[in-house]
């Protein structure tokens, strides 16, 4: 008895672990908040492959609230959840949510936002270098490859400053005929675009081409760009409302976007390896995609 | 006593002013591209915006007060603009209301520091904090466009616009500097600014009503603040949730940088003025000479350093 108990464990566990699609396993998606866009169309990626792979997927909403987040956590966690997938409110605040999955030896997938604490198997979200490169390689095709180039960077030290500046450098740094005459911060901050680029501006009688760092530079630079009658193309990145209406009335020649949905729809994809025993990256980079006109 | 031109005596009560002089031609030898007449009213136009914050955080400063919440004042005031100018409000309107807005909210931190005995630092601190709230709950979070009306054309030129070939944030910043100074030097407001900062109680006991000097002087704040707000708004074309953030801390800079004393009742409104293009020329010539973003923050921390202990020493020789 004790022994056709045991074997019928193994084969459920067998059966279990190989096709999960029998056993319609439940995963849980708490997001930041479904208050915005982008969130929304991560949810809808992660419910596509959710049903696409035979999970049943729970989403709970944060609302930008880390105790609403916690609350949320808690509550999955009582139930029979296989994996937490997490777009953290704040990667401090996120620490004790994860820790008390941890406790549940449930696993964690970050998605978008990463945490500063508590285990977590991996980590989804954008490839901000693969995004810099995707500009380098517009402004090369777009000037057949010689142009003067400003860079306007986003806060000094931050991950995406860092990331999207080392792209786009090494893009540009591989072509001989592309230069940057001018590389300044201004800290992913509209006004400060506008300042920064009247200033180099003043200081550089030839430029064919901006990459800002984000949207928000970009669209300040040209307003700059305006106001001083000069021909510059701007290439910004994020893909926010207002620089797709930029790129849509020909004022920005293009923006770098997050594919919000595929973030979420590898976010279940590195779910089902984690649960079929399959070794997974700490950090699943999601592909970047160039909106223009 | 000699009336004859004294060296000594100039340079130390003019150092904001050589400083000034000293870092344009040290720039201007480094980038031909520094001093033409365009990037020195790029600079102007630029410096314009702190200017006019820093010259209302001179009338607080001159009593002895600080004033941090500038920089969301300004947010608030630039998104309501932007809204009504976006709903197609008529400009005077919309201009007047914003600046009584920004008024009323200054006013409101400085009631708290008159009638509740709160300090400064701590009222206004409250005041940035929750104005910043409300910035974010009325935009959402969200950049607010000024829209596609005539009346939006209009607006744009407060911030984008010329007179007679100068632009016209500067012109603004220019009548403000004009007003101010005849507050501070001929009116009894000016006197009370002084006195109360130079000793509160003297002051009280001289029959001076400091809590309604106080609570005006930090509705000129709020409302210079607002100034600002529309100006920004208006160059962007555009209202932006995080606008202004850390603004206190450049129009603090620009008054200290200036030679007015943080302890008040001793200070300059020309004084506010230099220093806001000190930091206005600063920024300017570390962009043209491409500085990496890693060096421009010590550059910047090293010359207000040296700018304000030179001034200090000069202050303690000439006592």
């Amino acid at each position: 008895m004790k022994k056709l108990f045991g074997l019928a464990t193994a084969t459920a566990m067998l059966l279990g672990s190989t096709a999960p699609s029998f056993a319609a396993d439940t995963l849980a998606l708490v997001v930041s908040t479904l208050n915005n866009p982008f969130f929304v169309t991560l949810k809808e990626g992660a419910e596509g492959k959710a049903s696409e792979l035979g999970y049943e997927l729970l989403v709970l909403d944060s609302q930008n609230d880390p105790a609403k987040e916690l609350a949320a956590v808690e509550d999955v966690l009582n139930k029979d959840v296989k994996l937490l997938m997490i777009n953290p409110t704040d990667s401090d605040a996120v620490r004790s949510a994860i820790r008390a999955a941890n406790r549940k030896d449930v696993p964690v997938v970050t998605l978008d936002r990463g945490a500063s604490g508590g285990e977590v198997v991996s980590h989804v979200a954008s490839d901000n270098v693969q995004g810099g490169e995707m500009a380098a390689e517009l402004v090369n095709s777009t000037f057949e490859g010689t142009a003067k180039v400003v860079e306007l960077q986003g806060v000094p030290g931050t991950s995406a400053a860092r990331d999207r500046g080392e792209g786009f450098n090494k893009g540009i740094d591989a072509v001989e005929g592309l230069s940057i005459v001018a590389s300044q911060a201004a800290d992913f901050d509209r006004t400060k675009g506008l300042n920064v680029m009247e200033n180099i501006l003043q200081a550089q009688p030839e430029i064919d081409v901006v990459f800002a760092h984000n949207d928000e530079m970009a669209l300040g630079a040209i307003k700059a760009i305006e106001a001083a009658k000069r021909d510059i193309l701007v290439i910004g990145f994020d893909g926010t409302d207002d620089a797709v209406a930029a790129v849509n009335d020909g004022t920005m020649l293009a923006t770098v976007a997050q594919q919000a949905g595929m973030i979420g729809a590898l976010g279940v994809e590195t779910a089902d390896k984690i649960l079929k025993g399959e070794a997974v990256p700490e950090y699943t980079p999601v592909p970047l995609k160039l909106i223009q006109k | 006593m000699t009336r004859s031109f004294d060296f000594r005596t100039f340079v130390m009560e003019n150092i904001p002013l050589i400083g000034l002089i000293v870092l344009m031609a040290a720039v201007s030898l480094y980038s031909p591209n520094f001093l033409t007449v365009d990037n020195l009213l790029n600079i102007l136009r630029q410096t314009s915006i702190n200017a006019i914050i820093a010259m209302g955080m001179t009338f607080v400063i001159l009593t002895a007060g600080i004033d941090l919440s500038v920089g969301s004042i300004l947010a608030f005031a630039g998104a309501v603009c932007a809204s009504m100018i976006a709903a197609d409000t008529p400009l005077i309107v919309a201009l007047l209301t914003t600046l009584v807005i920004g008024a009323a909210l200054g006013a409101a931190s400085g009631s708290i520091i008159a009638f509740f005995g709160v300090q400064a630092f701590i009222a206004t601190l409250v005041g940035m904090t929750m104005v910043r709230g409300l910035v974010l709950v009325y935009t959402d979070g969200r950049p607010i466009s000024t829209g596609d009306f005539d009346v939006a054309n209009s607006f744009y030129e407060v911030g984008g616009g010329y007179i007679a070939g100068i632009p016209i944030p500067v012109v603004i910043a220019g009548v403000v500097f004009l007003a101010c100074w005849y507050v501070l030097n001929y009116t009894r407001l000016g006197r009370y600014v002084y006195a109360i900062g130079g000793n509160e109680q003297v002051a009280q006991l001289a029959g001076v009503n400091v809590s309604r000097v106080k609570v005006i002087v930090y509705a000129i704040s709020g409302a210079l603040s607002a100034l600002a707000g529309i100006i920004l708004t208006a160059r962007l074309e555009s209202a932006q949730p995080t606008a202004g953030l850390a603004y206190e801390l450049d129009a603090i800079a620009a008054v200290v940088l200036g030679g007015t004393s943080l302890a008040g009742g001793r200070g300059r409104i020309t004084g506010t003025l230099i220093g806001a293009l000190i930091i206005g020329v600063l920024n300017n010539a570390l962009n043209i000479m491409d500085v990496s973003s890693y060096y421009q923050m010590i550059a910047k921390g090293a010359v207000i350093l040296l700018a304000v202990v030179l001034d200090g020493r000069s202050k303690a020789t000439s006592k």
